[in-house]
């Protein structure tokens, strides 16, 4: 192909390129479901800046975008720095909202309320997660694990998996006899703090170590990050490991059920979402921090699941950056914003808990 | 060029009269100055950072394995990742050093003239390879590729305790992290001793040869000795860099808080891996804990370069170099 030639077939490429755009843009404003939900939010312009949990960036960066092409004008930048990172630049005034894989603690509350001139910090939950227990055993497609066994494996007290413990919850199921390749987190992370969390409130007889973001199990491996301890599931023979559930999906990795007394459960956004809803408030005021029933007993709920917050001001954020934040997280605990949750993976809010997020986030001001 | 270079033609040293030699040796100084400042800023600035967390700390900062600063009775110690940096640095020298100093006298004495400055430039571009590339290469490629190598250690070397290992899973260890270290160093030895072994004086080459020397009796009484500090220079820069290595090491190793001579095993932690790994989502005392664990680090990079330093020196009249 001579040079000319090639232009021309790249013009006429371009061509066909901005037809199918104009086209599909077109098609979107009368039929697609989420342009038209787009068309309805309430926009807001300026810049904000946010920093903060890592396990919620692709959930924001996927509604940045929605808001970012509906509002022309307005720049929302969200840096996945780790929620600690992230809460301590909202204290020093760096940004205007923070994410997080946990309510703020007791001790970072008073903090962040200095932060507000006139108000108080709120802890609103935006994005849920489901923690699987992934699993490659070659021969294995379908598993069921029961608290118990979970935390033996974790704790390195079960390291076969023909295991009895296991092999009784399983008997439709032949089992290698091979030791099992426990993979956790070498990071510091939310998601092994709810993990711990999870094993500490269902399996307290087995699991004696409490949460904690780091992990302090012995025995197993440790890789970096839910993308790497993915990839180590991937690549290794006979081993489990936690890891989110769109990690599982991206790396198409099997995922064990979970059985918390009521039957198996698979883990999925219906299933995580049914947990979320139904987690307690710790009180009634518009600052939700939630505590998650770890050992609901339920035939469609899993319950390995975690909650991630957005917390800003009530009151006192700031005049330029008030009306941008507020507009955004109006957005995000809209209807098709939680909607587009499924489908990266992650698990909506529903029911009463979404109807206090929005009073929450109506209360902004 | 070398009549200006001669002495004759230099200004006379100490005091100068002109304006334009007291602005250099002011700037000179002032570099000098800045640097010592910049250290002793960097190490005031970790202490202070460290205090209040050494100060909340449960367990002895030196002597303990734990590293839990979060908790409510925070316990950290950075014995075992003391343990792991200079395990994972010392193996990784052991293996780069004769390699480096084997390609260095290769490209500088033995390979043909036409083909030498090739492979010295391509070992110096391994230099300019990101560590993260290491990693990646270390996890996706050396990690399953490598097993069969350190089984074969635990079989047939196992009676060794370093060689032995109980678990018989053979990734992620202190070992892989190692090579790829040395991989990483490799470049630095290798280039910085290049160039000394090219500064010896070709009399001295000429001189061994004259005498009957073999190739290889010139490199040890000619090449040697006046190139025996620069070699020291090489190996501790190689060091640093191995003592300091964050991301690859960081991706490889299994994180334990464990003090583990089965280098072979999945475990070991570095103080700059663990840094990295625990810095984003560590609170207000984990913070702390980490920037201590990099005040350690800094005085042991410290020590190790005024221990080469008091080498060099030493070294410095039998060298030949004077």
């Amino acid at each position: 192909m001579n040079a000319s030639t090639a232009r021309r077939g790249f013009a006429a490429a371009a061509i066909v390129l901005s037809l199918t755009f104009a086209l599909s843009a077109c098609g979107g404003n009368s039929n697609n479901n989420a342009s038209s939900n787009n068309a309805k939010i309430d926009c807001s312009t300026g810049s904000i800046k946010a920093s903060g949990s890592t396990a919620q960036k692709n959930a924001i960066a996927d509604w940045i975008n929605n808001y970012q092409s509906a509002c022309t004008g307005a720049t929302v930048d969200y840096q996945a720095v780790g929620s600690s990172a992230g809460i301590a630049d909202f204290v020093n005034k760096q940004t205007a909202f923070a994410g997080s894989d946990s309510a703020l603690k007791p001790e970072d509350q008073p903090k962040a309320d200095a932060r507000c001139a006139t108000g108080k910090a709120l802890d609103i939950p935006m994005v849920g997660g489901a923690i699987t227990l992934a699993y490659n055993v070659n021969g294995v497609d379908s598993l069921t694990l029961t608290p118990a066994v979970i935390a033996g494996i974790f704790n390195n007290s079960i390291t076969k998996w023909n295991d009895s413990k296991i092999a009784d919850l399983n008997k439709s199921v032949t089992l290698p006899d091979a030791t099992i390749a426990q993979f956790h987190r070498s990071d510091g992370s939310g998601t092994t703090d709810n993990f711990t969390k999870y094993l500490a409130a269902a399996a307290p007889s087995v699991w004696k170590l409490g949460n904690d973001k780091a992990w302090k199990a012995t025995g197993g491996q440790g890789a970096k990050g839910n993308d790497g301890i993915a990839s180590a599931l991937k690549s290794t023979d006979n081993s489990i490991g936690y890891v989110e559930l769109s990690f599982a999906q991206d790396a198409a990795l099997k995922v064990a059920s979970v059985d918390n007394g009521a039957g198996a459960v698979e883990p999925n956004a219906q299933t995580a979402a049914a947990t979320i809803a139904k987690a307690t408030r710790v009180d009634a005021s518009s600052n939700i921090k939630l505590k998650v029933d770890y050992t609901i007993k339920s035939a469609d709920a899993y319950p390995i699941v975690l909650v991630t917050y957005e917390i800003t001001c009530q009151k006192g954020l700031g005049s330029s950056d008030l009306a941008l934040t507020k507009s955004f997280l109006t957005y995000t605990a809209s209807d098709a914003a939680q909607a587009n949750l499924a489908d990266n993976g992650y698990v909506p809010i529903s029911g009463d808990l979404l109807t206090a997020v929005r009073a929450s986030v109506a209360s902004i001001s | 060029m070398t009549q200006l270079l001669s002495p004759q033609v230099q200004p006379p040293l100490g005091r100068s009269s002109r304006p334009r030699d007291a602005a250099f040796a002011g700037i000179s100084r002032g570099s000098g100055i800045i640097v010592l400042f910049t250290m002793g800023a960097i190490g005031a600035f970790l202490l202070w950072k460290a205090l209040p967390a050494l100060r909340a700390n449960t367990v002895p900062f030196l002597t303990s394995t734990q590293w839990f600063p979060d908790d409510p009775q925070p316990k950290f110690g950075i014995a075992a990742l003391a343990f792991g940096t200079l395990l994972s640095s010392v193996i990784a020298m052991v293996i780069a050093v004769p390699v480096g100093l084997g390609v260095a006298l290769y490209t500088s004495h033995y390979a043909p003239r036409r083909f030498a400055p090739t492979l010295g430039y391509v070992v110096d571009l391994l230099a300019a390879v990101p560590s993260i590339i290491f990693g990646l290469w270390g996890l996706q490629i050396l990690m399953p590729n490598s097993i069969g190598l350190w089984r074969w250690f635990d079989q047939h070397l196992g009676f060794i305790p370093l060689f032995n290992n109980s678990q018989n899973i053979y990734t992620r260890s202190i070992a892989l992290a190692a090579v790829v270290l040395a991989i990483m160093i490799l470049p630095t030895v290798s280039a910085i001793s290049r160039e000394v072994f090219n500064q010896v004086p070709p009399g001295h080459i000429e001189a061994a040869l004259a005498l009957g020397a073999t190739r290889w009796e010139t490199m040890r009484t000619a090449v040697f000795p006046f190139a025996r500090p620069g070699m020291v220079s090489a190996a501790m820069l190689g060091l640093g860099r191995a003592l300091g290595e964050t991301i690859a090491v960081a991706l490889i190793l299994s994180a334990t808080f464990s003090i583990n001579w089965h280098v072979t095993e999945p475990g070991g932690n570095t103080f700059a891996a663990n840094i990295a790994l625990k810095w984003n989502e560590a609170g207000n005392i984990g913070l702390g804990a980490l920037i201590a664990s990099g005040l350690v680090l800094y005085i042991i990079t410290f020590a190790v370069n005024m221990a080469a330093r008091v080498v060099v020196e030493r070294r410095r009249d039998f060298s030949g170099a004077n």
